[in-house]
C-alpha cells in the first residue's frame, strides 16, 4: 500500500483526463483520487478504472470548481492524507467566442472555469507540495493561450493566465524537487471539440495526447506541446507581426 | 457535416456525426437528432453503418467497462468498447472473448449488431451466443433490456439486427476460460475442394479454430492453405511486440489487379507450403492477421473495394463453391484475401444473423464499376440457386430478391425496427 503512487486528477471526467487515468492504472497499481463536479459521471469513470486495475485504489471526490473555500477544503482533505506524487488539473470547457462577446455572464463563466479555477486548485496543491518538498503538478493549458486570436480570445485569455501562472510556479519551485508541468494541447478529438470535427478540423487522437501527457508528468518536463508540431506552429503564430496577424482570419 | 466512409471506401458522403459519450444521455441525443444509425469503428464494408446526408450516432465514446467478475467471467461494458480492449483486459486474467471476427478493431455493439463469427463457429457459434444482456435505447426514449431469457424476442431481433432496433448502449458478455495468449497452430496445404472438406471434417472435432485461405486466381481447382489452431496453456514466452505499419498513401490505382494478383497468390501459396507444419502462435497474429497493417483498405485505390461473402448449405456447398471460383478465376478479378470456412450446425440466435450451417466464402474485389457488378450478378445466381445468403455487414449492392430469399425471418424482424433509425442499407433492402 505504501508503495503505490498517489495521483490526483481534477476534472476527471474530461476525456483527456480519463485517458491519462487509464494509462496510469495500466500495468501498475496506483492510488488514484478522481475529483469531479458530477458524482455520477465521475463514479462511472472510476468503475471503468477499477475493472482495468482491480488492485488500484480509486476514490471519487465530488467538488465545487469555483468557490475558493470549497477548493481549499477539498485539496486539504486530499493532500492532508500524505504526500501526493502527481496532480493533473484537467478541467475546462470550450465556450463559443460569439456567445462570450454577446453575454458577459457566459464570458465570466468561461474565464472562471478555464482560468481561475485551475489556478486556485494548483495554488492549493502547491502549498502542500512546498511543505512536503515532493510531487509533480501538471496543468492543462492550451495552444490558444499563446496568442489572442479573434476566434477564441476569451478561452485563450483564460488559458494564457494558466500559462503565466505556471511560469511563476516553475520559478517559485526552481531548484526544488517539486516539478511543475504545463501541457499545451492542440485541438484534440474529445466531446469538447466534436463540433469542430464536424466542421472538418483535423484533431489529435485523445489516446495519443494522453500518452504524451503521462510521459511529460513522468519526466517532469516544464512545457510540453501535444502533438509536438504545435510547438513550431505556435512559435510562428507568436512571431507574426501584428500588422500582418491582424489581417488574418485565425 | 463530415465525410464518412465505411471500410470498403466505396463512397465518402457527408454525415451529421454526433458523438455519444455519456450513456445516461443517449436518449436525449437520439430524441433531438434523428433519423440516424449507430456507427462505431466503421469496419463493416458496405453501407450497413452509413446514412448519407443524415445522422450518425458515433458510439466510440461509450468505451467504459462497467463490471468484471473474474470468478464467473461475466463482463459488463458500454457498447463502444473495442474487442481489442476486452481481449487485452481479460486474457491476462484467464478469460477470453469466445467469438471474435478477423479484426479486433470493432466495437462490442457493432459485433452484436452484425452478429459476427470467427474461426471457431463450429464450436462456439456466433458472438450473439455469448451475450447475456443488451441495454437498448429507442428513439422514443424507451429503454429495453433484453437477453436470451429476458424479452427474448427483442434479443433475437437485436442480435444481428444491424442497429435497426435501437442503439445498443450497454452489454453483458459471458467470457470463456483461457489458459493464456498462445495457440498451437498448424498450416496444411490442400490441392482442391475435396481435400478442403476432408480437412475441415477431420479437424473440427479436435481443433477449436479452423479457417482456410484459398487461391482464387489459380485455375488448378481450388488449392489453398488450411489453418487450424487450438488454445495451449502450458506455454510461456515473450509476447510479440506487434510492429504497426500504416498504408501511407492512397494509391491512384488499385494495387490489387490482374497483373499483381497471380504472382502474389502463387508466392503466398508456395511460401506458406514451404513453412507448413505445427507451431505456437500468439492469439493476435492468429486471429487478427491484418490489424497491424493499419488502413490496409487503401491498397484498393480511390474507388474502394467490395467484399462478397456468402454462405451456402453444405449439401450444395462443393458445387456452388466450384462454380463461384470458376466465375472468379474467369473474371481475373478477386483478391488476395480469399477465405473459406465451414460453419457448424447450430442455428444463430438472431433473426437476421448471417451464419447458418454450411460453408462460407469471403473475397475482396477492387471496385471496377459495372464489370465488378456483373461478376456479382453471376455469383448471386449461384448463391440463389444453392439457397444461400450474403453477409449484410459486407454488402453494398445485393438485389432485394436475394436478400429476401436469404433472410426468411425478415418480416418477423421488421416488427422490432425503430421507425426513426435507418441506414443506407435498410433503405436499399427494406425500403425504409
Amino acid at each position: 500500500m505504501e508503495n503505490k503512487k498517489r495521483i490526483v486528477i481534477i476534472g476527471a471526467t474530461s476525456a483527456i483526463a480519463e485517458h491519462c487515468a487509464r494509462l496510469w492504472v495500466q500495468g501498475t497499481t496506483v492510488e488514484l483520487t478522481l475529483v469531479g463536479r458530477d458524482a455520477t459521471r465521475t463514479e462511472r469513470v472510476a468503475a471503468d478504472l477499477r475493472v482495468r486495475s482491480p488492485q488500484s485504489n480509486i476514490r471519487v471526490v465530488q467538488a465545487e470548481f469555483l468557490d475558493p473555500i470549497a477548493i481549499q477544503t477539498v485539496v486539504d482533505a486530499i493532500a492532508g492524507h500524505g504526500a501526493v506524487d502527481a496532480v493533473l488539473i484537467a478541467h475546462g470547457s470550450l465556450p463559443e467566442q460569439s456567445l462570450c462577446q454577446a453575454d458577459l455572464t457566459t464570458c465570466h463563466e468561461a474565464l472562471d472555469i478555464n482560468g481561475i479555477s485551475p489556478v486556485l486548485y494548483a495554488e492549493a496543491f502547491a502549498k502542500h507540495m512546498a511543505k512536503t518538498g515532493h510531487g509533480t503538478l501538471a496543468l492543462i493549458g492550451s495552444v490558444a493561450g499563446d496568442r489572442g486570436r479573434k476566434s477564441n480570445y476569451v478561452y485563450g485569455a483564460a488559458k494564457g493566465m494558466v500559462t503565466r501562472y505556471a511560469q511563476g510556479l516553475q520559478h517559485r519551485f526552481a531548484g526544488t524537487a517539486v516539478k511543475i508541468v504545463l501541457i499545451k494541447p492542440g485541438p484534440t478529438d474529445t466531446p469538447m471539440t466534436a463540433h469542430l470535427k464536424n466542421q472538418g478540423a483535423k484533431l489529435a487522437p485523445v489516446e495519443d495526447v494522453a500518452k504524451k501527457i503521462v510521459d511529460a508528468v513522468e519526466r517532469g518536463q516544464a512545457v510540453v506541446y501535444v502533438p509536438g508540431k504545435w510547438k513550431l506552429i505556435m512559435w510562428v503564430i507568436r512571431h507574426i507581426p501584428a500588422v500582418i496577424f491582424n489581417k488574418t482570419n485565425l | 457535416m463530415r465525410l464518412v466512409s465505411s471500410w470498403g471506401r466505396l463512397s465518402a458522403c457527408p454525415h451529421d456525426v454526433l458523438v455519444l459519450n455519456d450513456r445516461s444521455k443517449v436518449s436525449n441525443v437520439l430524441a433531438g437528432h434523428h433519423p440516424g444509425i449507430a456507427h462505431g469503428m466503421g469496419r463493416s464494408y458496405g453501407d450497413v453503418c452509413l446514412n448519407p446526408e443524415g445522422v450518425l450516432w458515433n458510439t466510440t465514446g461509450l468505451d467504459r467497462f462497467i463490471r468484471f467478475d473474474e470468478n464467473t467471467g461475466r463482463l459488463t461494458c458500454e457498447a463502444g468498447v473495442l474487442l481489442r480492449d476486452v481481449q487485452r483486459l481479460v486474457i491476462p486474467r484467464g478469460w477470453i472473448l469466445p467469438v471474435t471476427p478477423g479484426t479486433q478493431l470493432v466495437t462490442v455493439g457493432g459485433a452484436i449488431a452484425n452478429d459476427v463469427h470467427g474461426k471457431n463457429h463450429h464450436v462456439h457459434g456466433t458472438f450473439g451466443d455469448h451475450v447475456k444482456l443488451i441495454k437498448l435505447v429507442r428513439t422514443d426514449g424507451e429503454i429495453i433490456e433484453c437477453g436470451p431469457q429476458l424479452r427474448s424476442e427483442w434479443f433475437a431481433a437485436t442480435v444481428g439486427g444491424l442497429g435497426l432496433t435501437g442503439v445498443i448502449v450497454e452489454v453483458e458478455i459471458q467470457l470463456n476460460r483461457a489458459a493464456g495468449p498462445w495457440l498451437e497452430t498448424e498450416t496444411i496445404p490442400y490441392a482442391n475442394l475435396d481435400e478442403f472438406f476432408q480437412l475441415a471434417d477431420d479437424s473440427e472435432a479436435e481443433w477449436e479454430h479452423t479457417v482456410s485461405w484459398i487461391d482464387c486466381v489459380s485455375r488448378r481447382g481450388g488449392r489453398g492453405l488450411f489453418m487450424r489452431g487450438t488454445p495451449r496453456g502450458d506455454f510461456d514466452r515473450l509476447e510479440p511486440q506487434g510492429h504497426k505499419l500504416t498504408m501511407p498513401l492512397l494509391p491512384r490505382i488499385s494495387l490489387v489487379n490482374r497483373l499483381s494478383l497471380p504472382p502474389i497468390n502463387m508466392a503466398y501459396f508456395y511460401f506458406k507450403k514451404w513453412q507448413a507444419g505445427r507451431t505456437v502462435t500468439h492469439y493476435e497474429p492468429f486471429f487478427y492477421p491484418l490489424d497491424n497493417l493499419l488502413e490496409w483498405n487503401r491498397m484498393y485505390g480511390p474507388k474502394g473495394f467490395f467484399q462478397y461473402q456468402s454462405v451456402v448449405p453444405r449439401e450444395f456447398g462443393k458445387d456452388a463453391l466450384q462454380a463461384m471460383l470458376e466465375q472468379i478465376a474467369r473474371s481475373g478479378d478477386g483478391s488476395f484475401l480469399a477465405v473459406l470456412k465451414t460453419f457448424g450446425n447450430r442455428p444463430s440466435v438472431g433473426m437476421m444473423s448471417f451464419p447458418r450451417p454450411g460453408v462460407t466464402l469471403a473475397l475482396d474485389f477492387p471496385n471496377k464499376g459495372a464489370r465488378t457488378l456483373k461478376l456479382f450478378e453471376r455469383l448471386d445466381a449461384i448463391v440463389r440457386e444453392a439457397r444461400g445468403r450474403i453477409y449484410l455487414a459486407k454488402d453494398a449492392r445485393m438485389p432485394r430478391d436475394l436478400f429476401e430469399s436469404g433472410y426468411p425471418r425478415l418480416n418477423e424482424f421488421l416488427k422490432y425496427r425503430d421507425p426513426e433509425i435507418g441506414s443506407q442499407l435498410s433503405r436499399r433492402l427494406m425500403g425504409a
